[in-house]
């Protein structure tokens, strides 16, 4: 085989489908506005009930992390998840989907090893990198109120 | 004693006689287009046991068990197993044969695991250090997932050259005597690596090596692709066995479109969703052992060429950008053929 890595590369590149990147966006925006649609849903419904905004939205949040949570202990979220990609990762269910899925799948290695170690494997990216950049938020926000 | 025949090919003088085989699939395997050629397709793909790499166990102890059945022999009959999978420090193999009773050798070739154990095992056999050896590969989509990729609630998608890991396990007794197919010829491949970094193109990763190991053993063997019945690759899928062709035909001027097939190409219905096809060491243990031996002692083919392939990579390998060596190694089998 005379071939090097370069022409090889070109090689499987020709051979290697896509993904179908307009389709795969055309159903995150559906399915991630559907999920978006039911949040606002249920944000109406405990504004209608008396909460005030800031109640309705942890209420929402709360209600959105179970359901995502429920769904995926259901084996279901996956499934939608296959299809709509983006569009179940970025809302808060997906988060759920993030902590609830480790939990289950180590519990097998134990409580404490398996599950409690394991818990953050997906979303311990998001916690330290979205907490990293509030607290840099936060410290331009004070710096330039204090000027 | 085998002999070196050409560059890289061995040739075995009292040619190893494949005794037994069975396979053992699971639920989606079983649902696939070679689903009715198997001995055992799962009813629950956990076995009932508490863990994925228990299942797994269970799977390719199920096939060992079917072998030993088929051929009227017991553990206690081999003088050795040879056995691999793709789980950390070989578990799910050792695990299986624990109770075995004979002397076992745990084997890691990726997903090349089955050729490997054949081509060892036949040089152990024609060389006079075992009577009577069984070789056995197995993976598990969820102990694979679990260790390679996801947990199996996360959601997330595929790309579409990703492979689908195979719930299988295949198992070959081998012995002097006794059988009408025998391994004429193995070859032992080495690595080749082509700069691939996408652990979701495995058959990209494998083709050149592939495509390597088979012009080798083709030249040393003096012979055409048509000399063969069948030509096939452990698990390449779609995208590799592509590949693979278009290497040999261009890089090599061998045309196998004749007589070529892929394990992981094979295992999968278009509908069942499994993307470029299956992989797993369990994937071409378990068309191995289960359709294409079948087909050997029906007459179909009286020729063939197994060749497995692996993709030699860790999770931590590829985190820390390191590219993915592929590796082939073949074995020749042949129906009442002597040399």
């Amino acid at each position: 085989m005379n071939l090097d890595k370069e022409q090889y590369q070109q090689m499987l590149q020709q051979k290697s489908p896509n993904s179908p990147l307009w389709k795969d966006c055309l159903k995150a925006f559906l399915i991630g506005g559907l999920i978006c649609m039911v949040g606002q849903g249920v944000s109406s419904f405990y504004k209608a009930r008396g909460l005030s905004v800031a109640d309705s939205a942890a209420a929402t949040s709360i209600t959105m992390v179970f359901i995502g949570a429920l769904l995926t202990c259901l084996h279901l979220y996956e499934k939608i998840a296959k299809h709509a990609g983006a569009g179940t990762i970025v809302p808060i269910t997906g988060f759920a989907n993030a902590i609830v899925s480790p939990a289950m799948e180590f519990k097998s290695e134990g409580l404490v090893l398996g599950l409690g170690a394991k818990l953050f494997a997906i979303a311990g990216p998001v916690l330290v990198y979205g907490i990293s950049a509030s607290v840099i938020y936060g410290l331009i926000l004070v710096i330039m109120q204090g000027a | 004693m085998a002999k070196r025949i050409g560059e890289r090919t061995l040739r075995f003088e009292n040619p190893p006689a494949v005794l037994a085989h069975a396979a053992a699939v699971g639920q989606k395997e079983g649902a696939g287009p070679l689903g009715k050629r198997f001995d055992l397709v799962a009813q629950d793909d956990r076995f009932d046991q508490k863990s994925w790499e228990l299942a797994e166990s269970h799977l390719q102890k199920k096939a060992i068990d079917l072998a030993l059945e088929k051929g009227g022999m017991q553990a206690s009959d081999l003088d050795m197993i040879l056995a691999g999978d793709l789980l950390n420090q070989c578990i799910g193999s050792a695990l299986a044969s624990v109770d075995s009773g004979t002397a076992y050798l745990g084997l890691y070739g990726a997903c090349s695991t089955m050729a490997e154990g054949l081509a060892l095992g036949s040089c152990l056999i024609d060389g006079g250090a075992a009577r009577r050896l069984l070789a056995a590969a197995s993976s598990h989509f969820c102990s694979a997932e679990r260790q390679y990729r996801f947990p199996l609630a996360y959601g997330g998608q595929r790309s579409p050259t990703a492979q689908w890991t195979a719930t299988a396990a295949g198992a070959a007794v081998l012995g002097q005597m006794g059988s009408d197919i025998r391994v004429t010829h193995a070859i032992f491949g080495q690595q080749v690596e082509m700069g691939v970094k996408d652990a979701s193109n495995m058959g990209a990763a494998m083709a050149p090596a592939a495509c390597d190991t088979l012009s080798r053993l083709l030249r040393d063997m003096n012979a055409k692709p048509t000399d063969f019945d069948c030509i096939v690759t452990g698990d390449l899928g779609h995208v590799g066995a592509d590949l693979v062709l278009t290497l040999l035909r261009e890089q090599e001027n061998l045309d196998l479109t004749p007589v070529y097939s892929d394990c992981g190409s094979l295992l999968y219905k278009e509908e069942q969703d499994a993307h470029a096809g299956g992989s797993g060491c369990g994937c071409s243990a378990c068309v191995l052992c289960g359709p294409l031996l079948r087909d050997m002692h029906e007459g179909k083919i009286r020729r063939l060429i197994f060749a497995g392939t692996g993709a030699l990579m860790s999770p931590t390998s590829i985190q820390q950008g390191q590219a993915i060596a592929g590796v082939c190694h073949a074995v020749v089998l042949e129906r009442g053929g002597k040399s």
